[in-house]
């Protein structure tokens, strides 16, 4: 029997009731928010659930979006993929602009190790409890989180070129 | 750069102080890397060593970081694609086809079937490129230099054929939104039927030269393997995954750019130990030149690229003569097309595994964010576990073996 989609979405509300939220089918993929808080959780519930089974952490990123409000400046995506009933899933948790921080899933998939490292480095998410957080593809020194939007892309200073002209950046219409 | 040093401080110089053998002789530390000939990469493993055993290792990465998912906010769509090339450069096709079929995914482009079994060919082919890369470099590590250069001319061929469908080899920049920039020349079929006839003697000679090659196999069995419980824990994707005993091939499990048409197995091994991922790929290769004839068999008539003027760019001649094409040169070129506001995650079977494209647009002209699932970055962690108690000669072994390609280790 297929893995339903409303199967999923109610075995989480059922245990999560309003931390769970905005379900939706974003083109393919399944998808849903879940709090800072209860996202621990959550994923525990779908790895372990045996009717759930997600057992494969495919990918774990993180987002900026300064326009938003404080509360939802940034965004840890989760993607996670049952092999057996070949259904994939994508959990957002949207993190506060000031602090960001949450629960590490390391301890429910070793190969969150290095992409919460990696989400460390670019977006400076601190990943509670997290066995080594500390930078992985940018040198230690380095005091900035560069994947964060405020963060320009080539030195400011430049003189020899100017983006307007070029069709360049998101924001120059 | 504290961890780097090896200051004082560093938790090795800690336990080496505080252990002493029964023989009363030390443990030592060992860089390995980032510059070694036997990496092939720019990796640096801090090792702590007892002899010539392994007791623990620290990988350090990051040394190509190119930032490039920051460059991708900044690029139209089509100027990604040149990005992707340089993540895994041994199959640069296959980056360059998933990157074409996200944003397709995106923009809900049709490609005609033609374009698809193209692409299907030339991502096969870009897999045999990087599974002959990687096997017979793991023949040169293990003391066999003649199987490497003896089917290294093939990968020569390979960029032949490359080189007459878009004109570049390693880096290809290859295809178009909606299939490919032009139909592919003659001489291309020419070059790939030669290619057909010629290199699976060379590759049956090869496979013989190895499988049951006594040295080799001393070598390489029972070298670093790894569980498909602790393979699937650490995020093994692709041969590594599938010599472990796993089944799981994006090819079959969501199959993209037609793979249903074509009838092919997933060769798995059993204790995903060094010989287990060498005859995986061995196998694969197999697959891969059954599809390619299937393709080109089965190769339908028609175009090579979707009906999409605002996304594809119009013929040259026509830009001079024409005021539509012109129109629409100039809105692709300064990046004037219609963007839907979208999230996206497509996923492809690269040379190493799974490999992934999250994007998340905004409807302007580059992308809002573009998250790079890249294979070699996430199985590179198991690699301390499974050079943990091995020789120190085994990890230079297991590290070509998982084929890690530093441009894609580093993004």
């Amino acid at each position: 029997m297929a893995l339903e989609t409303t199967t999923i979405q109610e075995k989480l509300t059922s245990k999560f009731g309003d931390k769970v939220l905005n379900f939706h089918m974003s083109r393919d993929i399944f998808s849903f928010e879940a709090t800072p808080d209860a996202i621990h959780e959550v994923i525990r519930t779908l790895k372990v659930e045996e009717d759930l089974n997600f057992h494969f952490l495919t990918d774990l990123c993180g987002v900026h979006y300064p326009e938003n409000e404080v509360s939802h400046q940034f965004a840890v995506v989760y993607h996670m993929h049952n092999w057996v009933e070949n259904v994939r899933l994508r959990i957002t948790t949207y993190l506060s602009g000031e602090n960001p921080e949450v629960n590490t899933i390391t301890d429910l998939f070793l190969t969150a190790n290095w992409m919460e490292r990696e989400t460390f480095d670019f977006y400076g998410i601190n990943f509670i409890g997290h066995p080594q957080l500390k930078r992985i593809l940018n040198m230690p020194e380095m005091v900035s989180h560069p994947m964060r939007k405020e963060f320009p892309m080539e030195d400011g200073g430049r003189t020899d070129k100017d983006d307007r002209f070029f069709g360049r950046t998101a924001n120059n219409g | 750069m504290s961890d780097l040093l090896l200051l004082p401080e560093h938790r090795y110089a800690k336990i080496i102080e505080q252990t002493r053998n029964e023989d009363g002789s030390e443990l030592s530390i060992l860089n390995l890397g980032p510059t070694h000939p036997a990496t092939h990469g720019i990796f640096q493993n801090i090792l702590l060593m007892d002899g010539e055993r392994i007791l623990d290792a620290e990988p350090t990465i990051g040394y190509i970081h190119r930032a490039f998912e920051k460059i991708a906010e900044n690029r139209p769509f089509y100027q990604v694609n040149v990005l992707t090339d340089r993540m895994n450069y041994c199959s640069s096709p296959i980056n360059n086809m998933a990157w074409w079929m996200t944003v397709e995914k995106l923009l809900e482009i049709e490609v005609p079937k033609r374009a698809q079994y193209l692409r299907v060919i030339v991502m096969e082919l870009a897999r045999i490129a990087d599974h002959l890369i990687c096997n017979s470099i793991l023949g040169v590590d293990t003391g066999a230099y003649t199987g490497f250069l003896y089917v290294f001319q093939f990968r020569e061929k390979i960029y032949e054929i490359y080189e007459e469908i878009c004109g570049a080899r390693l880096t290809t920049n290859m295809g178009r939104i909606g299939g490919f920039e032009r139909e592919w020349s003659e001489e291309a079929f020419k070059k790939l039927d030669t290619f057909l006839q010629d290199f699976p003697v060379a590759w049956k000679e090869f496979e013989n030269l190895f499988e049951r090659n006594r040295i080799f196999i001393d070598r390489t069995v029972n070298v670093g393997p790894i569980s498909a419980e602790l393979a699937m824990q650490y995020g093994l994707t692709g041969p590594n995954l599938r010599a472990a005993g796993i089944d799981y091939d994006v090819r079959k499990a969501q199959p993209y750019s037609s793979y249903e048409d074509f009838d092919f197995e997933i060769p798995v091994g059993k204790s995903g130990d060094t010989y287990d991922r060498f005859c995986v790929r061995n196998a694969e290769v197999w697959e891969s030149i059954s599809i390619i004839r299937q393709a080109l068999a089965k190769l339908p008539e028609g175009p090579i690229h979707a009906d999409v003027p605002d996304y594809y760019l119009p013929p040259k001649e026509d830009v001079y003569h024409n005021m539509e094409s012109l129109i629409y040169h100039f809105k692709i070129v300064m990046g004037e097309v219609p963007v839907p506001v979208a999230e996206i995650y497509h996923a492809v079977e690269g040379g190493n595994g799974e490999l992934g494209f999250y994007l998340v647009t905004d409807g302007s002209r580059t992308p809002y964010r573009l998250h790079f699932r890249r294979p070699c970055f996430i199985y590179y962690q198991a690699y301390t576990e499974m050079i943990k108690g091995g020789m120190l000669s085994d990890a230079i072994v297991i590290l070509s073996s998982l084929n890690v390609i530093a441009g894609e280790l580093d993004a």
